[in-house]
């Protein structure tokens, strides 16, 4: 065991017996990470809606890309609204241009033709199914593939997860709590409880172990942590600078946390609006402005966690993606294979991996959908296995009823 | 005994005894308590002791029975002063309408922002009669019928003319119906406007039918799904995709009309013959002959009357009202009922009500409130006179559950297991804190000095606290003990 990381694991350690919670103290449990230096991160990205995979990393190549859908398709690279050329078979939709500097980089990578093999097409039980981690609501899980991850990694700690938004979502539910940032500029503003007087009144009712007091002391601690950490950001709004409400704006505030504090490790956002069923839009239209915010989103990530960003993956996903057709009304319906994205300085990026399927009829699932080439769990498999060097055996602690299919897939550098 | 705890007990007896020492302290009949915690928002200041008196059969057979009931004159005059209230969605149709304009002429910035302005007022005052009447009417039993229907056949408010409908929605939709057929409900917000336009089907046309033109020229899949997935069958109902394209194509030209037209119906509702699919269609394994919108009824029948069904409202029932996992002897029973009386929502209810799940004490006060529960219980312990429900409004904002702001079609959830995390616990503790101080701009809080106030609070909730937290009130300063009791672990939960 190296000096930084004893020492680490001795500040948790510290902390959890002033902390003194309840039936789970969060004294590390396993060593998991122990063979890396730095910290590892990963944050979640959920498309909800079913973002129209696509138009976003676009086969320019296939005519019948721009058979199935001529009112929507992104043009071809160097024409007018093209797509962004990424390797010369498929291109980024124009509205993601501020990531191209990434791509160029190679810390940017698609993994296409991706998802569930699961058959459903509804958002509720797809969504449901990435994030349980498992097909079918005869998985048998109730918890997140989040949760179960935090439940192997070591240095267990009041904000360890870090959820933007106001519910905890399925991908984090489970046993180990997690912390909440609310979404926008109110995330720092004052609450009663940040009062000594009545936090101690309080804390005399929630002193037992129950779920409720449980719930409540993690409140209390996460509430110190989020408030130390976002005090810059208070003064920064003092000086009439504050950062924006939006997507863009959260994202920030979740990356200045993990800046600033070691004990935040995994993160979680959610971005609605994707279910273009009407007028989705070509290179400009309502997709176009859902993408744009996005990739907003993901460079102030990128530039905000500054030096924890080559420790970091930053993995975008969706629960399907959306028919091969354009619909009737200049939209697309849900459909089946999607994109995923992989932003961080470890990942092997400026390349679109996965095979490709094609777009031909004949070449569809059910004669209307990107097939599945890679299973969603290959690519979070390789995720945990890679960047966050878990075990096998973490590994079907978190993806159980899960055999592996490509996990050859090189989406890490060595 | 040590005497640490004995000096505590003496303190609790203490400073509860103050003003009514003989009666402050005793707990209520917890049967009683349990009744008005489930079939209502929890007890307003006197609630006990009128149940008390009426008896638990009594109380459960008024409120099953709404009419029986005479409605607040004050609420009545509160929400009469809600004059979008009263409109129905045709009216709101016309009352939102953009001023006519020129050819070519845009709306100016200041006729925008009074339709913008029109449009927020509608929605503010949906929401302030909605609190207004789950806060204070007696027909408390009704209020939460409106708001597990609601979430049953939820219709998101940010969505096109959504912004402005949902409270009739609720009016003319869900409310008639909460003790009635389940096929009623169905049916109503089948036809509804708001719920044709949130999931898309009024633009669910015939492909190459004569009125297919504008943005209605397909098949849109969205509301038959969601019908059948969320509103009826549920996921695992056994129906496959191929029901779902044939209900699709039954249910083109189920549309609305903005105004007054012929063969428009009440709210809005117009079936467009010319968008329509005549083809037969085979839906659950029966042949529905291509015949118009009488077609769109008989797969209505079909739903409703489903077996699936029957388990799965049963379920949502026994889950809302007995426990987030609730007993499947429950559930087949309640669906027994249902299958037997056509989906009598009153006769499923009142089996409930009387089965000896219902009445297991295990799950006295074990259900975890959600948001809203939280805020409307919190607000009828302090007996506080509403006016002002921007902080309510805010509060469930903030806790994950805005009012009418559910954006996916499932609704929101009641189990301990969604509500139940640490931010939440913090923002209902602040909001427990706020309101107990009189800090909540609601209104003016009532002058009553503090020690009584807590008093009559904790009679109201029927001294029901744990000895733990009898201890923690009495020890703290006497300005935060209201808070305490908003903010206890007995009060997180109903």
């Amino acid at each position: 065991m190296n000096r930084r990381y004893f020492l680490q694991q001795a500040s948790f350690t510290a902390f959890s017996a002033l902390a003194t919670i309840g039936t789970h103290g969060w004294i590390a449990r396993s060593a998991a990470q122990s063979s890396s230096l730095a910290p590892k991160r990963l944050i979640v990205i959920f498309l909800r809606g079913a973002v129209d995979g696509l138009n976003v990393v676009v086969p320019y190549r296939e005519a019948a890309y721009y058979e199935k859908r001529p009112r929507i398709a992104i043009p071809q690279p160097n024409k007018v609204g093209g797509a962004l050329d990424l390797d010369g078979q498929f291109g980024l939709h124009p509205a993601l241009a501020p990531l191209m500097p990434l791509w160029q980089q190679k810390s940017l990578a698609f993994v296409h033709a991706s998802g569930s093999p699961d058959a459903t097409r509804s958002h509720f039980e797809a969504q449901d199914n990435m994030e349980r981690g498992t097909l079918g609501l005869s998985g048998g899980t109730q918890d997140g593939w989040m949760n179960r991850l935090l439940g192997v990694m070591s240095g267990r700690n009041p904000i360890q997860a870090v959820n933007v938004g106001n519910t905890t979502p399925r991908i984090l539910a489970g046993r180990v709590p997690v912390a909440t940032l609310a979404l926008g500029r109110g995330a720092a503003r004052p609450l009663p409880i940040d009062r000594p007087q009545i936090a101690a009144a309080f804390d005399s009712l929630y002193s037992s172990s129950d779920a409720v007091s449980q719930a409540y002391k993690e409140g209390r601690l996460a509430r110190k942590a989020i408030l130390s950490n976002l005090d810059n950001e208070t003064k920064m709004a003092n000086n009439g600078a504050p950062l924006p409400n939006g997507f863009a704006g959260d994202a920030r505030r979740l990356a200045q946390m993990m800046l600033k504090d070691t004990r935040v490790k995994l993160g979680f956002m959610a971005l609605g609006g994707w279910d273009t069923h009407v007028n989705q839009g070509a290179s400009q239209g309502q997709l176009a402005r859902n993408l744009e915010q996005l990739g907003k989103g993901l460079a102030a990530l990128q530039t905000t966690l500054g030096s924890v960003y080559k420790d970091t993956t930053i993995l975008v996903m969706s629960e399907f993606g959306r028919t091969a057709h354009e619909n009737g009304d200049g939209g697309t319906d849900h459909g089946h294979g999607n994109v995923m994205w992989l932003l961080g300085g470890g990942v092997r990026g400026g390349k679109v991996y996965g095979d490709w399927p094609g777009l031909s009829t004949n070449q569809l699932h059910e004669k209307r959908d990107l097939a599945i080439m890679t299973d969603f769990r290959d690519v979070i498999a390789v995720t945990l296995a890679r960047h966050l060097t878990l075990s096998d055996s973490n590994l079907s602690q978190i993806l159980p009823s899960y055999r592996p299919l490509q996990r050859n897939l090189p989406l890490y550098s060595s | 005994m040590s005497i640490k705890p004995y000096i505590s007990i003496i303190a609790v007896a203490l400073s509860f005894g103050l003003q009514t020492h003989s009666q402050a302290a005793i707990p209520s009949d917890p049967k009683i308590l349990h009744a008005i915690n489930r079939l209502s928002f929890g007890p307003q200041p006197g609630d006990l002791e009128r149940t008390t008196n009426l008896g638990v059969e009594r109380y459960i057979q008024q409120q099953l029975n709404p009419n029986t009931i005479p409605e607040s004159q004050a609420l009545n005059a509160e929400l009469a002063r809600l004059e979008t209230v009263n409109s129905s969605s045709l009216q709101l149709f016309e009352q939102t309408k953009l001023p006519r304009l020129g050819k070519g002429q845009k709306p100016t910035p200041e006729q925008r922002k009074a339709y913008q302005a029109k449009l927020r007022r509608v929605l503010d005052q949906a929401m302030q009669a909605r609190l207004l009447r789950a806060t204070e009417s007696p027909r408390q039993l009704q209020e939460v019928m409106v708001d597990f229907w609601y979430n049953h056949f939820n219709v998101f408010s940010k969505k096109g003319v959504t912004r402005f409908l949902v409270g009739a929605y609720e009016k003319e939709a869900i409310r008639p119906y909460v003790f009635g057929h389940f096929r009623d409900l169905v049916g109503s917000t089948a036809r509804h406007p708001a719920m044709l336009f949130y999931l898309d089907n009024w633009q669910n046309t015939a492909p190459n039918s004569p009125g297919a033109r504008g943005k209605a020229q397909g098949i849109n899949e969205n509301y038959a799904r969601e019908l059948m997935e969320l509103h009826t069958l549920g996921v695992k109902g056994g129906y496959t995709q191929k029901d779902v394209a044939a209900l699709a194509k039954i249910l083109t030209g189920w549309t609305f009309r903005r105004a007054e037209q012929p063969n428009v119906g009440q709210y809005g509702f117009y079936f467009d013959a010319k968008r329509h699919d005549y083809s037969d269609k085979v839906f659950m394994g029966q042949v529905i002959k291509g015949s118009g919108i009488s077609e769109g009824e008989q797969a209505l029948d079909i739903l409703a009357k489903h077996p699936a069904t029957a388990r799965r409202i049963s379920y949502q029932l026994s889950q809302y009202f007995v426990t987030d996992q609730p007993p499947p002897v429950l559930v087949e029973r309640l669906a027994q009922k249902f299958l037997s009386t056509d989906g009598n929502i009153r006769e499923v209810l009142n089996t409930l009500f009387r089965s000896p799940e219902f009445w297991d004490s295990r799950f006295y006060n074990a259900k975890f409130k959600t948001p809203y529960q939280y805020a409307v219980s919190s607000l009828r312990a302090t007996g506080a006179e509403v006016t002002n429900f921007r902080p309510v409004v805010g509060f469930l904002q903030q806790a994950g559950m805005p009012l009418y702001g559910c954006l996916a079609p499932d609704g929101y959830k009641n189990t301990q297991e969604s509500w139940l995390n640490p931010d939440g616990m913090t923002r209902r503790i602040s909001f427990a804190t706020a309101l107990a101080s009189g800090r909540l701009p609601l209104l003016a809080p009532p002058a009553v000095s503090p020690a009584l106030e807590v008093t009559q609070l904790s009679n109201t909730l029927g001294n029901s606290f744990s000895v733990k937290t009898k201890q923690a009130i009495a020890t703290s300063s006497p300005s935060l003990r209201a808070a305490l009791m908003l903010g206890s672990p007995e009060f997180m939960r109903r």
